[in-house]
């Protein structure tokens, strides 16, 4: 099987699904003649031209509500980010506009928003972001954020043919980091299915993101202790997969979340009260969390690696539910 | 009427657009080198606008910059050194370590520094310009918007804003042809970004970028007119980004004809050339002013680089007025884990 960037496979899947659907264009900023600022729509241009890869405006709120206008009349937009971050200028089109259209009239949105998120490469404050619990507390909207390439290009498929308005979250610091199978050809990754990353016994390590492969090596390190952790990636945010979740967690009876979002507010705290409504009675130990402190994304090296939670971290939590 | 220059003004300006070049020159070999952490964002080119609006500027003014305005910081009392530790990430410098480039200021500085969403800033600066009228103070507000900035909604909202309430606002619009690899003619369809200003009933002037005195005395028509009370100015300068976006960007979808053309535009020799046609300035006067500007990079970087990286702790710091106490899991403690690291 070819072996692929999480870039390289988020492309692939863009690109395949252009191929299939001609309903399918791109707009965003930089993203035709340039290929965008990561390169992830380099060589759409030459091939779909300018009706279908448009270079638009630095006009985010523009970009997202012609989305959806287009959306709405039968065509299947995929709307860039050139930084996640800057998702915030189009809030009011997503959470008032995309996501009660279908409750308010029945209408669908299928639009995808997608975009760089997340730390690790010294952004700063205003490229580093991770946003998905603005929008995580608004029903009507999807949210996944792959961790390998082969969740990536099955997800941003998914994403493309799902009737709803979905927002798509790319880990820069993964793009060109990590590698992975990724079949040739047509498949999916359904969205709202978690997918366990390890199997194990004693810990269930429940992330998404750049964090998976932070708890990955975390488990590893303590499988030496004796410990078998399971790492269940969740992959769709919103909708939550509460069966696999709870599931893994009802078997281990502890469990640590992991994100690399700040802490208040995070989606920790709701899988947390998930599990303590639904499976309290199977829990050994209480439901810990792993993540960044509520504070915005420092600049500086030794800041910014202090802030991200670190794979030690995710060590010491698991050390602390598993010895309760 | 115009203002005219005093020979000094006009040698200080000097200096300060040669002091911008000087610094970013060696920012760019820092970035080389690997000293600096993240991108290097150079204003190669628009040293004049930067320089020459700011010095229009008065004390008590406010002034707010965007990427390409460091001769505008220079200008505004800014050191060297401060921009060294920025781009260093150094626990010495402005914000220490929290924020990078030209992310700083304060207000007792009168520099109110952008956040990098592309626009807000034009908003902002109409209630600091809000507030000076409100307080009766003669104190405007400078901003800057590049091309490609000038498409966000926040920057329509601001300009329609101050225009109602006649804020002393002063925009200068940066059209230096490309917003990262993009055209102008892709970001609006006007060949002037000045003309907007009659559809916000405003006045709108637009100007050589690269003739600092131009420049210079736009910018004191604008200032004046807000202080008299009639309101903001949308000024622009017409002038070209000389390097990519940003140093990873080697800009090769720029035609080099355009290249060529500005290069023989260059403000700084512009201003060379003025100063020795008018018997102001010679070869020696400039370069004693470079050899000042150098022996003080000099001094300024070597503070930065034997500067410490910023303490760990420092992330937890500030985010309210009073310190809060942070959330921890009971499993963890980030207190107790930085003074096991330090
Ligand atoms: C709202 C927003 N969208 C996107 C970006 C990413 N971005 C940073 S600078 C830039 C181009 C800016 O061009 P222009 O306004 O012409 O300024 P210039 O770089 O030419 O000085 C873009 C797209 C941003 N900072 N803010
Ligand atoms: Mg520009």
């Amino acid at each position: 099987m070819p072996v692929l960037t999480y870039l390289e496979a988020i492309r692939q899947g863009l690109w395949e699904e252009m191929e299939r659907d001609e309903r399918v264009f791109l707009l965003g900023e930089d993203i035709g003649v340039y290929g965008g600022a990561f390169k992830v729509t380099e060589g759409f241009l030459e091939r779909f031209g300018e009706e279908r890869v448009i270079d638009t405006p630095i006009s985010e709120a523009a970009i997202v509500g012609a989305a959806i206008g287009a959306a709405l009349v039968g065509l299947r937009p995929v709307a860039e980010m050139q930084f996640i971050d800057f998702i915030s200028i189009a809030f009011d089109q997503l959470t008032n506009f995309a996501a009660k259209c279908r409750y308010r009239w029945g209408a669908a949105v299928p639009i995808v928003v997608r975009g760089p998120c997340g730390g690790g490469v010294h952004g700063g404050p205003f490229h580093s972001q991770n946003v998905e619990a603005y929008f995580f507390h608004t029903p009507g909207l999807k949210i996944v954020e792959p961790a390998t390439p082969y969740d990536a290009k099955g997800l941003i498929k998914a994403a493309i043919r799902d009737d709803d308005p979905v927002l798509y979250f790319e880990h820069k610091y993964l793009y060109r980091r990590i590698r992975g199978e990724v079949p040739e050809g047509d498949y999916i990754v359904p969205i709202g299915k978690a997918d366990v990353k390890r199997p194990g016994r004693d810990v269930t390590i429940l992330t998404y993101g750049w964090m998976l492969h932070k708890s990955l090596e975390a488990a590893e390190i303590i499988a030496s202790e004796g410990i078998e952790v399971e790492v269940v990636d969740l992959r769709t945010l919103l909708p939550l997969d509460d069966e696999t979740i709870l599931s893994s967690v009802a078997k281990t009876g502890r469990a640590v979340i992991v994100h690399e979002d700040t802490r208040t507010g995070g989606i920790a705290g709701e899988i947390a009260m998930r599990i303590n409504e639904r499976i309290f009675e199977y829990l050994e130990a209480p439901v810990v969390r792993v993540t960044a402190p509520d504070t915005p994304i420092p600049f500086s090296p030794p800041l910014e690696e202090f802030f991200l939670p670190q794979v030690e971290e995710i060590v010491q939590a698991v050390r602390w539910v598993a010895n309760y | 009427m115009e203002e005219a220059l005093t020979p000094k003004q006009l040698l200080d300006m000097y200096y300060y657009m040669k002091l911008t070049r000087l610094v970013e020159e060696r920012l760019q070999r820092l970035y080389r080198q690997g000293k600096i952490v993240g991108g290097l964002y150079r204003s190669l080119g628009q040293e004049g606008e930067s320089v020459a609006s700011a010095y229009a500027l008065e004390e008590g003014d406010f002034l707010a910059v965007m990427i390409r305005n460091l001769g505008a910081l220079f200008v505004r009392g800014v050191r060297p050194w401060e921009i060294f530790t920025q781009y260093m990430g150094k626990g010495t410098s402005p914000t220490r370590g929290k924020d990078n480039i030209v992310h700083f200021g304060s207000v007792e500085r009168g520099l109110i520094p952008p956040i990098s969403h592309l626009g807000d800033l034009i908003p902002v600066m109409a209630g600091i310009a809000l507030a000076s009228k409100m307080q009766r103070k003669r104190s405007v507000a400078l901003t800057y918007i590049g091309d490609g900035g000038t498409s966000t909604g926040a920057f329509h909202e601001g300009l329609n804003f101050a225009a109602v309430l006649k804020l002393p606002l002063i925009v200068i619009a940066e059209d230096n042809g490309y917003a990262y690899s993009t055209p102008k003619h892709k970001q609006m369809a006007i060949e002037n970004i000045a003309d907007r200003a009659i559809g916000y009933g405003i006045f709108g002037e637009t100007v050589d970028g690269n003739d600092v005195i131009a420049v210079y005395q736009a910018t004191r028509r604008a200032i004046r007119r807000a202080r008299e009370g009639l309101g903001p100015t949308l000024l622009e300068v017409k002038t070209f980004r000389m390097r990519g976006h940003a140093e990873h960007d080697d800009a090769w979808y720029v035609p080099r004809e355009l290249l060529e053309y500005w290069q023989k535009r260059d403000p700084i020799l512009r201003l060379e050339t003025y100063l020795k046609e008018h018997g102001l300035a010679d070869e020696t006067t400039f370069e004693e002013i470079t050899h000042r500007i150098e022996q003080e990079i000099e001094a300024d970087l070597r503070y930065a680089e034997e500067s410490p990286m910023p303490d760990p702790q420092i992330a937890l710091e500030g985010v309210y007025a009073e310190s809060p106490s942070v959330s921890e899991s009971p499993s963890i403690s980030r207190e107790s884990e930085v003074k096991a690291r330090s």
